[in-house]
C-alpha cells in the first residue's frame, strides 16, 4: 500500500487486508512450510518459464493459453509461498525475490529450458499430469490450508493437463517435422520425471499432511500410457537423472531465470506498484 | 445494518466483466458487521485472478463512502469457487453483455464431449471452441458459425 491517498476521503492504509484462509490462522509448522516451499517453487519456476512464451508462441491462441496457464500457476505459487512464509515471518515476495539458487527447492523438471514448442509441451504434459494427481490427493490433507489450496488448484490444473494432452496428440500425429520434434522433446524431458515421485525424508515427518509422491506414480503412468498409446509414442526407458532440486542443487538455467525474475525487486528494494 | 453493508458490498463490479457484480458471480461470500467494523469474505474465481486485488480495494472504497471506516476483507479459498454459485441474474447479464454463460458441469475423466454453447449474439447453437483459454482465466474463446462472430464463453468450473 502506498502512503499516497488517491481516493479522496478514504484512507486505504487503515484497512487490514489480511489473507486469512478458511479454517483458522493457517500458520505452518517448519516442516509443512518446507513442503509448501517445494510445491510453491515448482509452480513459480514453471510459471516464469511459460511467461517467456508470451508474444512468441506459434499462434495467438497459444499466447493466450500459455499466459493463462502461467497465471494459474503463479496463483498457486503465491498461496503456497505465502503459507510457507508464515513459519518464519517471510512474505511471498521475500521468498520469490530474495532467495538465491541454493535456496530454491524446485524439482529439475521445472527448470528444463523451454526449448521449442514441443519441448515446452512435453514438460507441460509431465508437470500437469503430476500436479493433477498431487492436488487431487492433497485435498485430503489434514492441513486445512494445504487442502484448501489443493481444492482450488486441482480444477485449474485439470485444464492445463487437457491442453498439454491435446497438443501432445496434435504434434505427435501431425507432420513428419512435428512428430520428430515431439519424439525428441519426450526423450529430453523424461530423465527428470523420476525425481518428482521420490519420497524425500521430509515426508516421514508429514504423515497425513503431505502426499507421498511415490503413491502418485501409478495414476500418473496410467494417464501417460493412455496418451502415448493414442499418440503412438513410447515411454522413454533410458537415462534417469539424479535430481537434487529439493536439496537446493540446480541447473545453470535456474540462475538465469532467477536473475531475470528478481532483478527489478533487487534494484528497487521495497518498491510497490 | 448487515443488510445495508451487504447491499453496498454486493454493488461492487467485477473489473474484468463489468456487467456483473461480485454478488452475481458468487465471489461475495459473507458480510459481518460489528459496530463500525465490517468483515467481508470473498473467494477468488481462479487462483491467479488479478481482479481480486481491485475488488478488495473497491470494497473498501464503497463501504468507506457509506461510512464504514474499518473494513476487513478476507480472502478464502475453501470451499473452492464454482460457476454453480453464479446467480441466474448474473447469467442473464452475461448474455446481454455478449458473453455466453456457463453451461452444465464438465464431466471428469477422459470423455471430451461438451454441451452446446449458445451464441450470445444470435442465439445459434452452431458454435465451436477456438481456444480453451480466453481473455481472462475464467473464459474460453468461441466462434459462431451462423453469424460468424467470435464470443467469450464463461467456462463451467
Amino acid at each position: 500500500m502506498s502512503d499516497v491517498d488517491l481516493h479522496g476521503d478514504v484512507t486505504v492504509e487503515r484497512v487490514t487486508l489480511s489473507a486469512e484462509l478458511a479454517g483458522g490462522e493457517g500458520v505452518a509448522t517448519p516442516d509443512a512450510a518446507e513442503y509448501a516451499l517445494w510445491l510453491g517453487d515448482d509452480s513459480l519456476i514453471l510459471a516464469q518459464q511459460l511467461s517467456a512464451w508470451i508474444a512468441r508462441a506459434p499462434e495467438l491462441e497459444e499466447d493466450v493459453a500459455l499466459a493463462n496457464i502461467a497465471l494459474d500457476l503463479l496463483g498457486h505459487a503465491r498461496s503456497l509461498l505465502r503459507y510457507a512464509g508464515t513459519a518464519d515471518g517471510r512474505t511471498e515476495d521475500d521468498l520469490a525475490y530474495w532467495r538465491d539458487e541454493p535456496g530454491f527447492r524446485s524439482a529439475w523438471l521445472f527448470e528444463q529450458p523451454n526449448g521449442d514448442f514441443a519441448q515446452t509441451i512435453a514438460r507441460q504434459l509431465v508437470a500437469s499430469a503430476y500436479l493433477f494427481e498431487l492436488y487431487t490427493a492433497l485435498q485430503s490433507s489434514s492441513d486445512e490450508t494445504l487442502a484448501a489450496i489443493a481444492a482450488k488448484a486441482v480444477k485449474e490444473v485439470d485444464y492445463h493437463r487437457d491442453h498439454a494432452i491435446q497438443w501432445t496428440l496434435r504434434l505427435a500425429g501431425g507432420t513428419d517435422e512435428s512428430r520428430r520434434r515431439m519424439l525428441r522433446a519426450v526423450s529430453d524431458v523424461w530423465p527428470y520425471v523420476d525425481e518428482l515421485f521420490r519420497d524425500e525424508p521430509l515426508l516421514d515427518r508429514l504423515e497425513g499432511v503431505a502426499v507421498r509422491p511415490s503413491t502418485l506414480r501409478g495414476a500418473f503412468d496410467a494417464v501417460i500410457d493412455a496418451v502415448f498409446a493414442e499418440a503412438s509414442l513410447d515411454v522413454p526407458t533410458g537415462f534417469v537423472s539424479s535430481g537434487g532440486g529439493r536439496r537446493g542443487s540446480h541447473f545453470s538455467t535456474l540462475g538465469y531465470l532467477l536473475a531475470e525474475m528478481q532483478v527489478l525487486a533487487r534494484q528497487h528494494p521495497g518498491a510497490t506498484w | 445494518m448487515v443488510t445495508d453493508a451487504w447491499r453496498i458490498a454486493a454493488s461492487v463490479l467485477d473489473p474484468e466483466v463489468p456487467a456483473l457484480t461480485i454478488e452475481d458471480l458468487g465471489v461475495l461470500r459473507a458480510v459481518e458487521v460489528d459496530g463500525a467494523h465490517v468483515a467481508v469474505t470473498i473467494t477468488p474465481t481462479y487462483s491467479g485472478c488479478p481482479a481480486m486485488d481491485v475488488i478488495r480495494e473497491d470494497l473498501v472504497l464503497a463501504l468507506g463512502a457509506a461510512g464504514y471506516s474499518d473494513v476487513d476483507v478476507r480472502l478464502v479459498l475453501s470451499p473452492a469457487w464454482t460457476t454453480d454459485w453464479m446467480t441466474d441474474a448474473g447469467k442473464r447479464k452475461l448474455t446481454a453483455f455478449g458473453i455466453a454463460p456457463p453451461t452444465g458441469r464438465a464431466s471428469a475423466g477422459p470423455i471430451r464431449v461438451q454441451l452446446g454453447v449458445k451464441c450470445p449474439q444470435c442465439g445459434s447453437l452452431d458454435t465451436r471452441e477456438i481456444s480453451r483459454f480466453g481473455s481472462t482465466s475464467c473464459k474460453a474463446l468461441w466462434e459462431c458459425r451462423a453469424c460468424l462472430e467470435p464470443f467469450d464463453h464463461f467456462r463451467a468450473h
